[in-house]
């Protein structure tokens, strides 16, 4: 690891100036993620601002929803009773992530900012515009399994890798962020990420020193939650395809259906026409390969990742059918 | 950088480089090298200790962000020569071959423990809300965060099969 500095703030205003002391810095929470990068030489922080005594470790009902902090552990997040009892897709989708000893340091906010496990990346001997702009991508051409099919570019195709961040797409996710300004903004969860396009390397809509400090949700708009999670092994590993839905029904009609994916885009994935295909109709098999040839329609399945069509496909009918059984 | 760990119940203050993880202060500083550095990635668990109650991999945490923290690693499980009952029931079924992973699988079980009385869910507890029966799948699940390459797993859930039903 190249050598940082470290700082302790107790304030998130403190925290916001002392990362924009330092054009190279990064906020640290649970660090799982960043510390591994920097192990591997692909982050080199000059400094490191610990956010982890801010105060930002509540969850708490609000006026039609809830917040957490972002500085909540992933552990907690899902075993938090309002989440269990009326977000239970959230609570499912934590659970599917990662290991316990994990999941006690991952917090919120990192979770969302995690970076992709795309081998290329994490290699430094190899090109990668993400890690490097303008040097290329080892990927195209190389060994594709966990490879994003939606959304990807000529010079990215590397996955978004939460399981968190997916369920929070379904479920209408607001980032409450505070800036370097002194102001706070709400963006939401649809706006927050970048597509790679020719600039892989900007992930997000936040600026240098702009710090997450909750994420705001709505009631959710279905009382059927579903995290369904495909993988390569039971257990600890990322996901080859998941899906994520929030469903209501109503006179033996689908009234709203929100769903998402994981495994396949470059980003926490949400196609509004998979949903609009669904809602109004009433369930059917028909009716539910079609929204799996709407949800795949654009993917590029570029060798190795074929696979990723039928599984999506599949595991998306077998989810929307356990929803409207 | 001035750090302080409470490290199975002794005080220690360290002056120590921010880049060290708390796995190396635990192994390189306090000379505690029952914590074993498998992977240093986070991917084996061979590091896990348990912090203010919840267990972490001590790889992928910096000890400067642990200042004021308690922390228990497999040092501080038995009572002098005194095994705990884990230990034992480790002995017991064979839970082990080589030994490496057996610090880092014995601190993750004492945690998966706790959490179970706690009342928290996994990925594989039927209903979120409900209790949690410790089957074999649950202990599986639970333990997925600690590899042996010796594959003692039979051993390892069944030790902790017998101390959950104690």
């Amino acid at each position: 690891m190249r050598p940082f500095d470290f700082c302790k703030p107790a304030t998130p205003e403190n925290a916001i100036e002392d990362a924009v002391g330092a054009p190279g810095s990064a906020f640290v929470g649970g660090g799982t993620n960043l510390l591994d990068l920097m192990k591997l030489g692909v982050m080199a922080p000059e400094r490191l601002v610990d956010v982890n005594r801010l105060g930002l470790n509540q969850i708490e009902p609000i006026e039609n929803g809830i917040e957490i902090g972002a500085g909540v552990t992933n552990s907690d997040l899902a075993d938090d009773p309002h989440i269990r009892q009326l977000w239970p897709l959230l609570s499912r989708a934590l659970l599917a992530g990662a290991s316990v000893q994990l999941r006690n340091k991952a917090t919120t906010g990192g979770n969302l900012l995690q970076r992709t496990r795309c081998p290329y990346f994490q290699d430094t001997d190899v090109a990668c515009n993400k890690r490097e702009p303008g040097s290329g991508c080892a990927a195209l051409g190389g060994e594709l399994r966990n490879h994003a099919v939606l959304g990807t570019s000529e010079h990215c195709i590397a996955l978004h890798p939460s399981d968190m961040a997916v369920a929070m797409r379904a479920l209408d996710a607001d980032i409450v962020i505070c800036d370097a300004n002194g102001g706070t903004k709400s963006i939401a969860l649809r706006d927050f990420y970048r597509l790679p396009g020719d600039t892989p390397h900007v992930e997000t809509a936040l600026n240098h020193g702009d710090l997450i400090t909750s994420v705001r949700l709505p009631a959710p708009t279905g009382d059927r939650q579903i995290y369904r999670k495909i993988r390569d092994r039971a257990s600890y590993a990322f996901a080859l395809v998941s899906v994520a839905l929030v469903l209501r029904m109503e006179n033996g009609q689908i009234a709203s259906a929100a769903l998402a994916f994981g495994g396949l885009g470059t980003m926490p994935w949400r196609d509004e026409a998979v949903d609009t295909v669904l809602i109004g109709e009433r369930p059917s098999e028909a009716l539910f390969e079609k929204a799996g040839e709407t949800l795949m329609s654009g993917a590029e399945l570029r060798p190795g990742l074929e696979f990723k069509a039928g599984l999506a496909k599949r595991a998306l009918k077998s989810v929307l059918m356990e929803a409207t059984r | 950088m001035k750090t302080e760990l409470m490290v199975n119940g002794a005080n220690h203050t360290l002056d120590i480089d921010t880049r060290v993880t708390l796995l190396d202060a635990l192994r390189d500083h306090l000379q505690l090298t029952g914590t074993k550095k498998g992977c240093d990635h986070g991917q084996c668990g061979a590091c896990t200790v348990i912090v203010n109650g919840q267990r972490i991999n001590s790889c992928l945490s910096l000890a400067v962000m642990h200042d004021g923290d308690d922390v228990r690693t497999v040092e501080g499980l038995s009572e002098g020569d005194d095994l705990n009952a884990l230990q034992q029931a480790f002995l017991d079924h064979d839970a082990l071959q080589c030994g490496y992973c057996t610090p880092g699988q014995l601190c993750s079980a004492m945690a998966l423990l706790d959490e179970v009385r706690e009342g928290r869910a996994s990925h594989v507890t039927e209903e979120l809300n409900g209790p949690v029966a410790l089957t074999r799948d649950e202990i599986t699940e639970r333990m997925s965060g600690n590899l042996c390459r010796c594959a003692c797993y039979v051993g390892i859930v069944a030790a902790i099969e017998e101390v959950a039903s104690e």
